[in-house]
């Protein structure tokens, strides 16, 4: 039998998901979470969703602390070692809550920014989520900043004083700046009320700037899975009754603590300051800033086209746009001034191809020498996805005389290398497939269809495989004819670090399949029919 | 089963890795900010030099050619002269600098701040501060001798309503 495997016209549009060394680092450490925490519920796969956590458990225990707070400089330590210790069960744990979930915080929006340059998400349609993510940080640690400085202890002192020293060193502020928390009358209850608004103001614009950062996603995920949730309260809840944050003496300026314990998650960059400089560490942290905005042009990839609508068949049934994973598409009054017509926002198409999965007239059932659909990848357009498949099932059919396995598969997860017996075609996401291609693989003379998608958790276009899952399975439009013979399909869910299962997997589904009556080439009747139009006979 | 029971135990391991990071971090290590005998000295001061010309008057001529809402007899150039801050202790100078005055048109008031640990114990210390460019002697001075503790913090401070150097 001869080795065999179907490409299409243009078989390499997309360049693929990234294969350095530090995705590969990052997919392996995900991956091995993956074992013991399971894909649904491994936190490194929902940094973004934790991070909304612990904003709502910073932002709640922080509501009732500041109930009991006192805004004035001789109140205001006073009233948070009462809340420390005379209601230690309740003020207490959360006074400890509301410091740990803030850590926990900083750490997640370091690892959510980390995993995003890793996995290379951040050019072309992603733009905007990764720039718009880039000031988090910035409001993060200036609300933790402002939060040290309401206890009033001698860390506050500290803290005040090195952030005066470090703005100081900025024109526009000077080094006048310093004399509000140095001189002995220096601190006021007014400056206390300034605090108090800043540590309410900076979180509410940190919300903000995490509301703009999700604005191009469908169906952000902005809740953490209910397993993940839970552990992480634990954890934090755990480590607030071992550890309970505890203030130091008051703050005194007339003297300075020659140690200070300090929140390193928070205030590590003042020892930085003093070890070197304000301005060299206005220069670390500037430049690092400028240079995360600066990636998504100056590391840009080459992406397939945009997405293009045929406003000849598009029906205006909003399947893409409900499916499209960027929030890409937006509904228009139709040109023809009946319903509507997708409209495709070229800047935020991530040529994924999701949309033309989900259109109902991507069917390869429909007559015509050309398939034209809806909504299609100008790259790779579904007509020349079945243009391929019927000439690669005809030409294995006739090379190998036997009827081929046909293998969908997902370019972003695991591929198999030309195998006797498969046909196997390549696609940018598992989602652009649409499902009536499997029924029409079949009545080409398929033996059987295997649809490799990423696991759910993994999906390079984030709805992908879960889209396409729920197709298959008849639960989302378009979907697969009851009638097709669940039998001879199988949908498996393999990451690009497991080509060996998907070739097993496959190569069992075959031998299975050989081992059974060859079905007949209904589809043989159709292609002939196509021809003679297209010869004129 | 067995999958199972090593998924929990191992998450609760993870998780527990992660609660004991998070609450170490938060307080550990502690920064030595001085060592332990050190005191600090400060200098922080926010003070408007005195301006570099005195004020004349107009001539006639002057004030024919002004507009008339702008004829005042008095022309008084706002420019301020930089404050220079002399600090020396136990007959060593820390520092000895000079503080330009704010603003576009040097016209504001020169602030300054600079801190340097220094061994706690007894010092003598002594502040010269010329805040007028027609004068090269000191227009404010003060000297003291301080007593400092480990971790004590001494500042200077330039107050004219308080007799020009503060030392406190």
């Amino acid at each position: 039998m001869t080795a065999r495997s179907f490409a299409t016209p243009t078989a390499t549009p997309d360049p693929g998901p990234r294969q350095g060394t530090l995705t590969r680092g990052w997919r392996g450490v995900e991956r091995a979470l993956d074992r013991v925490c399971g894909e649904a519920d491994n936190p490194l796969r929902q940094l973004g969703a934790l991070g909304y956590l612990m904003f709502w458990l910073v932002a709640a225990t922080g509501i009732y602390l500041y109930i009991f707070f006192e805004t004035s400089v001789d109140g205001a330590h006073a009233s948070v070692e009462r809340l420390t210790h005379d209601q230690w069960w309740a003020g207490g744990v959360l006074r400890s809550l509301h410091r740990y979930a803030s850590d926990a915080m900083v750490v997640l929006v370091a690892l959510h920014l980390l995993r995003e340059l890793a996995l290379g998400r951040f050019s072309g349609f992603r733009w905007f989520s990764w720039v718009s993510g880039v000031p988090t940080p910035w409001l993060l640690v200036a609300s933790g900043v402002t939060g040290y400085w309401l206890v009033w202890d001698e860390v506050a002192q500290f803290v005040g004083i090195a952030v005066t020293e470090w703005f100081g060193a900025l024109p526009g502020f000077g080094p006048a700046l310093v004399r509000n928390f140095v001189g002995v009358d220096a601190m006021t209850d007014r400056m206390f009320s300034l605090l108090a608004f800043l540590h309410i103001g900076l979180p509410l614009a940190l919300l903000l700037a995490m509301w703009a950062h999700i604005q191009r996603l469908t169906r952000p995920r902005t809740t953490s899975s209910r397993a993940l949730t839970l552990w992480s309260v634990a954890a934090l809840l755990l480590v607030s009754l071992v550890f309970p944050a505890q203030s130091q003496p008051p703050a005194d300026l007339l003297r300075a603590p020659a140690t200070v314990p300090i929140d390193w998650f928070y205030l590590g960059i003042f020892p930085a300051m003093y070890e070197s400089s304000p301005g060299a560490v206005w220069a670390a942290l500037g430049g690092t800033t400028l240079l995360l905005v600066a990636m998504p042009w100056a590391v840009r990839r080459e992406r397939p086209a945009p997405v293009v609508v045929d406003p000849a068949n598009c029906n205006g049934c909003t399947r893409c746009f409900a499916d499209c994973p960027y929030e890409a598409i937006e509904m228009l009054p139709h040109p023809s001034g009946r319903g509507q017509i997708a409209s495709v926002d070229e800047d935020r198409c991530a040529s994924c191809g999701i949309c033309a999965g989900a259109c109902p007239s991507s069917t390869p059932f429909r007559s015509g020498q050309r398939l034209a659909t809806g909504i299609d990848l100008p790259a790779f357009p579904i007509d020349a996805l079945r243009v391929g498949l019927d000439a690669g099932i005809e030409s294995a059919r006739a090379v190998e005389a036997g009827a081929p396995v046909v293998l969908f598969a997902c370019a972003a997860g695991a591929t198999v290398p030309k195998t006797p017996g498969v046909l196997r075609v390549d696609l940018i996401c598992a989602g652009m497939l649409p499902p009536a291609f499997v029924d029409y693989a079949l009545r080409a003379g398929a033996a059987g269809v295997v649809v490799s998608s990423c696991p759910s958790e993994d999906c390079e276009f984030r709805f992908g495989a879960r889209w396409l899952s729920e197709r298959l399975a008849g639960e989302r439009e378009p979907g697969l004819r009851e009638a097709v013979d669940r039998s001879r399909i199988r949908f498996v869910r393999f990451a690009r670090e497991q080509p060996g299962e998907l070739a097993a997997q496959v190569e069992r589904f075959r031998v299975e399949l050989a081992a059974r009556p060859r079905a007949p080439a209904l589809r043989a009747e159709r292609t002939a029919r196509r021809e003679s139009v297209s010869t004129g006979r | 089963m067995a999958g199972r029971a090593f998924g929990w135990i191992g998450q609760g391991v993870l998780y527990a890795l992660f609660a004991a990071a998070i609450g170490t971090f938060s307080v550990w290590p502690a920064y030595r900010h001085l060592q332990p005998d050190e005191a600090l000295l400060r200098l922080s001061f926010k003070h408007p030099g005195k301006f570099v010309t005195d004020c004349r008057s107009r001539s006639a001529e002057e004030l024919a050619k002004l507009p008339p809402q702008l004829r005042a007899e008095l022309d008084c150039p706002r420019e301020r002269s930089p404050v220079r801050v002399r600090v020396d202790l136990d007959g060593r100078t820390l520092y000895d600098e000079s503080f330009q005055p704010a603003g576009l048109r040097r016209d504001g008031a020169a602030s300054g701040y600079r801190r340097l640990s220094i061994p706690a114990g007894e010092h003598h210390l002594q502040v010269q501060v010329n805040d007028d460019v027609r004068t090269s002697a000191a227009t404010y001075q003060g000297e003291r001798r301080v007593t400092l503790a480990p971790g004590q913090v001494v500042l200077i401070d330039v107050i004219a309503d308080q007799g020009g150097v503060v030392i406190r």
